[in-house]
């Protein structure tokens, strides 16, 4: 099944919105894109559109959080928390308010509009922000279960989502719970374990298949809370593989790439590869497959660095 | 309330020597707009702000001018003064709301405190919600994000005060960045507004009660100051936007504030 991980977003917006009359919601002039829509028409004395202004969505927010509320925020991820580092920092984070900044259209899914519009520096900018909480869900029904988790936790946390239609790689039974990783795919004896987040773990997945019809077992693991990490799950799982690969689709420097290696080099320590962006900004393409390829985000990506990780551990 | 203005006079030279106090002994601060604010915040807290109204000041930098006041009114202890800045302590540099009780927002970053007040006011429609300003901050962004959300919302419970004092870090507000007639601005903006004298309280009250009575618009008002007001060598100096005086200045400035 193809779906949305902002339509996961709104639905459970909704849903929040019927039990919590502290809920409120605001965007930036993306009510349609970003999925609150329906909470807007649901709800009118609680949606706030402030117009083409993120400063005054962070800030007005935070002052609606100091009254008690839970203020779900909502724009293109470029611009909050790209533009907003400042005003989330001080006005959410500092005073520990459960602002809740929903970054839609994070990585390559503002394919078409170019590299000011496509953000792989998101989960860089939050999770060194003491207080934030950083979560990335993979498919349509994991964001869903986030959008939730993250109404409930009270604390002042980032929800980063895609624009695309993609592979809904969980079931309504898989659980979700902030900071514990979920295992997607076990073997017996794996050789590697890839470690991601978001969308593109689905080319994970596919990666998985592949390598072991060639007969390489892998592990692979749903890293979907940046912050707070799950060391322990890392920890494990660089003692069971002895080598980790990380997919991300976002900067491999500050993102979960770097989080993950935070752990490793603290813990238990194994030759680790990273699958993400390096160090380049995108750029327009009619797909956000294009630049996946173009950037080295796929299959075939993880399945080279899941083979070179192996040779520099028997090496 | 009944109010005693020469009470408030006098209340307010004790929180012009606390300011000079608290800045000289941290070796730094804000004296010149902390100075500048002394009776609108004392007007707020000794005649204005009742149970359900809220506080946000926006300009935190002048906060050695609200914690001094807040300890004239009794909601800190005043030997915290001489804490201000100093490792551990509850007052610090910019005030942040998690680390002093009493107060509702973290501030100090220019141009944010007036959408914090307005968010705030946007929830609590029941309650007034007051929020000093700086002229300086104009200059930001944010700020007429916030103008603008205030209009659109009618945020007829949110009272702004601008302490125009004219001075910003680096010169005179009207060589650094020119805001043009704030009044016009904000009228064009749908707001209500009034321009007083921000050193008389009579002024401050008046217009406070006022602002009040309106609906439908929020409502500004625009307070001229002296920076660094009560002491002659301060006064409309930008050199005094942050630094402490040295030991023959702190004695010079006691004496004037005599």
């Amino acid at each position: 099944m193809m779906k949305s991980m902002r339509d996961g977003f709104g639905e459970a917006l909704v849903e929040l919105g019927k039990k919590n009359p502290d809920i409120v919601v605001l965007t930036a002039d993306l009510a349609d894109s970003t999925r609150v829509k329906e909470f807007a028409e649901t709800f009118p004395d609680r949606f706030f559109q402030v117009g083409v202004a993120e400063q005054a969505l962070v800030t007005v927010a935070a002052g609606m959080a100091e009254a008690g509320k839970i203020p779900f925020i909502t724009s293109y991820a470029v611009f909050s928390p790209g533009r907003t580092f400042e005003q989330i920092k001080v006005t959410a984070a500092l005073s520990d308010l459960p602002v809740k900044i929903v970054g839609s259209h994070a990585g390559f899914g503002a394919s078409m509009y170019g590299a000011t519009h496509q953000s792989l520096e998101d989960i860089a900018l939050m999770r060194v922000i003491p207080n934030m909480v950083v979560v990335s869900p993979c498919d349509y029904l994991e964001a869903k279960k986030a959008t939730i988790a993250v109404a409930e936790n009270g604390k002042p946390s980032y929800l980063r989502l895609a624009r695309q239609d993609s592979l809904v790689i969980t079931d309504e039974n898989s659980k979700f719970e902030i900071g514990k990783a979920v295992i997607l795919r076990e073997s017996k004896d794996p050789q590697v374990a890839i470690i991601g987040c978001g969308p593109v773990l689905a080319e994970a997945l596919a990666a998985a298949d592949e390598l072991k019809d060639i007969g390489i077992e892998v592990m692979v693991i749903n890293n979907h809370t940046i912050k707070p990490i799950d060391d322990i799950a890392i920890t494990n799982a660089a003692r069971i593989c002895g080598a980790i690969v990380t997919v991300e689709e976002h900067q491999v420097m500050g993102g979960l790439g770097s989080a993950v290696a935070e752990v490793v080099v603290q813990g238990h320590h194994v030759p680790m590869e990273f699958v993400g962006v390096k160090d380049v900004f995108g750029e327009s393409a009619k797909t956000y497959q294009e630049l996946w390829k173009k950037f080295g985000l796929t299959k075939e990506n993880i399945i080279e660095s899941v083979k070179k990780v192996i040779i520099r551990k028997n090496s | 309330m009944e109010i005693d203005i020469n009470n408030l006079e006098s209340i307010s030279g004790r929180v012009r020597r606390n300011i000079l106090e608290m800045v000289y002994k941290a070796g730094s601060g804000h004296p010149g707009g902390s100075l500048s604010a002394v009776e609108i915040l004392v007007a707020l807290y000794f005649g204005v702000l009742e149970s359900d109204d809220r506080f946000f000041l926006s300009n935190g930098h002048v906060c050695p001018a609200l914690y001094s006041v807040m300890a004239e009114k009794g909601l800190i202890d005043k030997s915290l003064l001489a804490s201000y800045t100093e490792l551990g302590s509850s007052l610090q540099g910019h005030p942040e709301k998690t680390k002093l009780k009493g107060i509702e927002n973290t501030s100090g970053p220019l141009g944010l405190g007036l959408a914090q007040a307005a968010g705030f006011a946007a929830i609590k429609k029941g309650s007034y919600i007051y929020c000093m300003t700086s002229d300086g901050e104009h200059d930001e962004g944010n700020h007429w994000e916030a103008v603008n959300f205030a209009a659109k919302y009618k945020l007829s419970n949110l009272i702004q005060i601008v302490d125009k004092n004219g001075i910003q870090i680096e010169g005179t507000v009207e060589e650094i960045m020119p805001l043009g007639n704030l009044k016009e601005k904000y009228l064009a903006s749908d707001w209500n507004v009034f321009e007083i004298d921000g050193h008389s309280f009579d002024e401050i009250f008046d217009s406070i009660s006022k602002a009040r009575d309106k609906k439908d618009k929020p409502s500004v008002i625009l307070a001229e100051t002296v920076f660094g007001k009560g002491i002659s060598f301060m006064e409309s100096n930008p050199d005094w936007h942050a630094k402490a005086p040295n030991d023959e200045e702190f004695k010079k400035a006691m004496e004037e504030l005599k």
